[in-house]
């Protein structure tokens, strides 16, 4: 085969959503024997280029050539059998079958109708093997540990496709050692000419074990890239859409001395976010920038008691608190608006009013409704505060646009009367002009005297209205900016520091224990 | 208006099954008074449909929350064996009442820990219940049909106040009384919202792990007030056959009713039309005389029409023709209006 010729060329992939352009014109080139990493944040179109790519998803537009030929996978099943297979990052294989069943069902040995376990068993041995993997594949998949599953998972989908394999955030729940034994296997497939498409939020990862970079910043491509030539910093710049050297606003340290409103010392989660020091001052708007998946969120979850902090105390006006659950925290007058909207925030076939209320009447007690007036009077005052549309309050909420579910659950918590708020991507995926309107909220808030905490991947807004910033990388908090150090350069910079860029090759050594 | 609109499909059923009734035995609605009690098969069905009129009020509240309650059926055969054991040991009506009560209680918080705290899914969690109540039944009557003479505890079997018989009377209360607490305070919508997301109702501050005990109690207390009168229906605790396979009907009652299984919206009304469809439809096949082995099926038929007629795929395709009706019929609105 032609080194030169690329095994898997996509050109100018379309992909429309109602209301969307998920991807725009994507061009995607894979060599053989290459591992060519796919970056970009939430929402840039990586998984719907996969998804495009295997069929999962039909294209509206663009073409793919495997090998030189045009080709147009129905399903993933159908890319599978033109030789693209994918490993999620939640292993979908079986646990409560065999490693033999798993790896060969569908195709099972057989004679005179009967599976042949033993071949069976004997082939799955002898695919394992090459991979290092010496186990025994008649116990339940589900007594090994999610590392060996995730090798099991490729080790059949390299056996069923062959020639691209697609690895989805396959190393989001390994831990650093099973995460080289998972690298130690990619190598081995690159040595046999496979082309490896990698997806991971773990810049230092991708360093390690990519050849080409590609990033896609909302459906579009932005570059491709190869490894050595970039660092650490161009990369995270063209991931967030920032140029460097742009400042976008230089603040004055205001100098007003708050009175600490909230206080987190050595708070933290085992799994989810190294213990941290936090004050947040009266009226002071704090806000976290990070990469997704670098513990953000997990330190908003913490705080709130979404899961319960396993270290360290809180105190509130200089009294210990307890922050064991959302209804402690709640107790405490903190909220919380969530990232996921669907999943954590709207109760989506209430009225937007039972929405409004909630909690507020779950504060109060089931036997102490609202009543019906002061309930109306509530949502007219919000619903005109927020502009909120329509302005029925008894539609259901999912009727509702992104944008004006987002204000709803704003209002959930304006009416329990806050006096620490935590937004989560308070303007993800909502449009233009709603998103101006809940930065002006944001800044009207802070002026009456609420404390908030915003987490945010558009950095030019975290620079707008954060008084202060930490950033957050590896569940860790790294950095703080202060004053006129919060420009989005520093942040970037900050992000980007001391990745560990290090090419150098690990073998997989008898690290299956 | 609106709430009578609310419940058309629910009344109309209703209404097609009482008048099948009527066709097949013209003396249906006919009601009178003897020995100061009101007598007639309408009177009978409202009667018998008690227990499943009961069982549904706890039932729809569990079924909000995305839960359902096997036990209930098992629930009432422990309760009426309670009542029945009470009275036997000298007890008056009130002990054997509060005494079957608090078992219903107890089995309910059993479920509620089950399903909140443990978090087992509903349909196992109370599966245990329904397979090992049978057994704590049989335990308290000691394997026997546990007969009894108090006069107290047959009134509530059999007894009537205002001419009106006491069951009537009881699912009657309890429906007005749940009905008044979850709509008057914020717990039916505290419950819908369990019902709907959890996780988003947690996080905005909302019990759900007390909620859901609760309802799971509320469904043991309704349980309890089945069985009591079952068992004073017939003079006796009947630990194998009291309240046998009542939980389906219960569930179907529900579903008859209007609430989805899937939780959420619910209504009390619609469950307990739901509960008098499915009395209709048993008392309708026994004074229709067929042989009593086609009871089953019949019931079974008469159900599956139902379900066919109010299924999602069978609406959609109603409201796809009525909007195609609606599509073509402006033109001729005009020509009327000219």
């Amino acid at each position: 085969m032609n080194m030169d010729q690329p095994l898997l060329k996509a050109t100018k992939i379309d992909k429309i959503f109602p209301g969307v352009v998920a991807l725009d014109k994507v061009d995607f080139t894979l060599k053989a024997g290459e591992v060519h990493a796919l970056l970009g944040e939430n929402g840039a179109g990586k998984s719907t280029l996969i998804k495009c790519l295997t069929g999962a998803y039909h294209r509206d537009g663009g073409d793919i050539l495997l090998n030189g030929e045009t080709i147009s996978p129905r399903d993933t099943l159908d890319a599978q059998g033109l030789g693209i297979g994918t490993v999620y990052q939640e292993v979908n294989l079986l646990g409560n079958l065999t490693v033999a069943e798993n790896m060969m069902i569908g195709r099972q040995p057989k004679k005179w109708g009967m599976v042949q376990t033993k071949q069976m068993n004997r082939q799955t041995k002898e695919i394992l093997n090459q991979y290092g993997l010496d186990i025994d594949v008649a116990q339940l998949l589900s007594t090994y540990s999610v590392a060996i599953q995730q090798i099991i998972a490729i080790a059949r989908a390299v056996d069923l496709s062959g020639k691209v394999l697609i690895l989805d955030e396959p190393t989001a729940s390994l831990d650093a050692k099973e995460v080289q034994m998972l690298f130690g296997v990619i190598r081995k497939l690159k040595q046999k000419n496979i082309g490896i498409i990698f997806i991971s939020h773990f810049l230092d990862q991708v360093f390690e074990i990519s050849d080409t970079i590609t990033v896609l910043r909302n459906g579009r491509l932005i570059e491709s890239v190869t490894t050595v030539d970039i660092s650490s910093i161009d990369l995270v710049t063209m991931m967030l859409g920032y140029e460097l050297g742009e400042e976008t606003k230089l603040k004055e340290h205001d100098g007003v001395e708050r009175e600490t409103l909230v206080e987190f010392c050595n708070f933290g989660h085992k799994q989810l976010i190294e213990p941290f020091y936090l004050a947040i001052g009266k009226g002071e708007v704090v806000g976290f920038a990070g990469l997704l998946g670098s513990g953000r969120t997990e330190t908003a979850e913490t705080l709130f008691g979404v899961t319960p902090h396993d270290s360290g105390s809180a105190t509130f006006k200089n009294e210990n608190i307890n922050l064991s659950s959302p209804r402690a925290a709640i107790a405490n007058g903190f909220g919380f608006c969530p990232e996921d909207r669907k999943t954590d925030g709207i109760i989506a076939d209430l009225s937007v009013r039972e929405n409004i209320i909630l909690a507020l009447q779950a504060q109060r007690g089931w036997a102490n409704p609202l009543p019906k007036s002061e309930q109306d009077e509530i949502c007219k005052k919000y619903i005109k505060a927020l502009d909120i549309r329509p302005t029925d309050a008894e539609k259901p909420i999912r009727l509702l646009s992104g944008g004006n579910q987002q204000k709803v659950i704003l209002a959930r918590w304006l009416a329990t009367n806050p006096e620490f708020l935590i937004l989560d991507e308070p303007t993800r995926g909502i449009d233009v002009g709603a998103h101006a309107e809940i930065i002006r909220l944001i800044e009207n808030l802070c002026e009456d005297g609420m404390s908030l905490l915003v987490i945010s991947s558009e950095l030019d807004e975290l620079v707008a209205y954060s008084h202060r910033i930490i950033v957050v990388r590896d569940h860790e908090h790294i950095a703080e900016l202060v004053g006129s150090e919060i420009t989005t350069n520093n942040i970037v910079e900050a992000i980007a520091a001391d990745l560990n860029v290090d090419n150098g090759q690990y073998e997989l050594k008898g690290v299956i224990s | 208006m609106n709430s009578l609109k609310r419940y058309a499909p629910q009344l109309t059923t209703l209404a097609i099954v009482l008048l099948l009734n009527y066709l097949v035995f013209p003396d249906f609605f006919k009601i009178e008074i003897a020995n100061g009690k009101l007598y007639g098969t309408l009177i009978d069905v409202l009667n018998r449909g008690a227990p499943v009129a009961l069982l549904c009020v706890g039932m729809t509240l569990v079924i909000a929350t995305k839960g359902i309650d096997l036990s209930v059926g098992a629930v009432m055969a422990i309760c009426g064996a309670v009542a029945a054991s009470t009275v036997d040991s000298g007890g008056g009506v009130f002990m054997a009442l509060s005494l079957a009560l608090l078992a219903g209680l107890i089995c309910g918080v059993w479920n509620g820990l089950l399903v909140s705290v443990l978090n087992i899914q509903p349909i196992i969690a109370t599966l245990i219940l329904m397979v090992a109540g049978r057994g704590i039944a049989q335990l308290i009557t000691e394997g026997a049909i546990l007969t009894f003479n108090d006069e107290g505890l047959i009134f509530v079997g059999s007894g009537s106040i205002f001419s009106i018989p006491m069951p009537i009377l009881i699912w009657i209360a309890v429906g007005i009384i749940v009905t008044f607490i979850v709509r008057r305070t914020a717990l039916g919508m505290l419950i819908e919202s369990i019902g709907i997301n959890q996780r988003a109702s947690t996080f905005s501050g909302v019990n759900a792990r007390v909620l859901l005990i609760l309802v799971y109690m509320v469904s043991g207390l309704c349980a309890a007030l089945a069985g009591t009168i079952a068992a004073a229906d017939i003079r006796g605790a009947d630990a194998n056959n009291a309240g046998l396979w009542l939980e389906l009907d219960a569930i179907l009652a529900v579903v008859v009713g209007g609430t989805s299984l899937l939780g959420g919206r619910f209504t009390l009304i619609g469950s307990l039309i739901g509960a008098m469809i499915i009395q209709s439809i048993n008392t309708g096949i026994l004074l229709s005389g067929f042989p009593p082995e086609f009871n089953l099926i019949i019931k079974a038929a008469i159900i599956v029409i139902i379900l066919v007629i109010q299924s999602p795929a069978l609406q959609s395709k109603y409201i796809e023709y009525r909007d195609r009706r609606e599509a073509e019929k402006p033109p001729a609105d005009k020509e009327n209006a000219s």
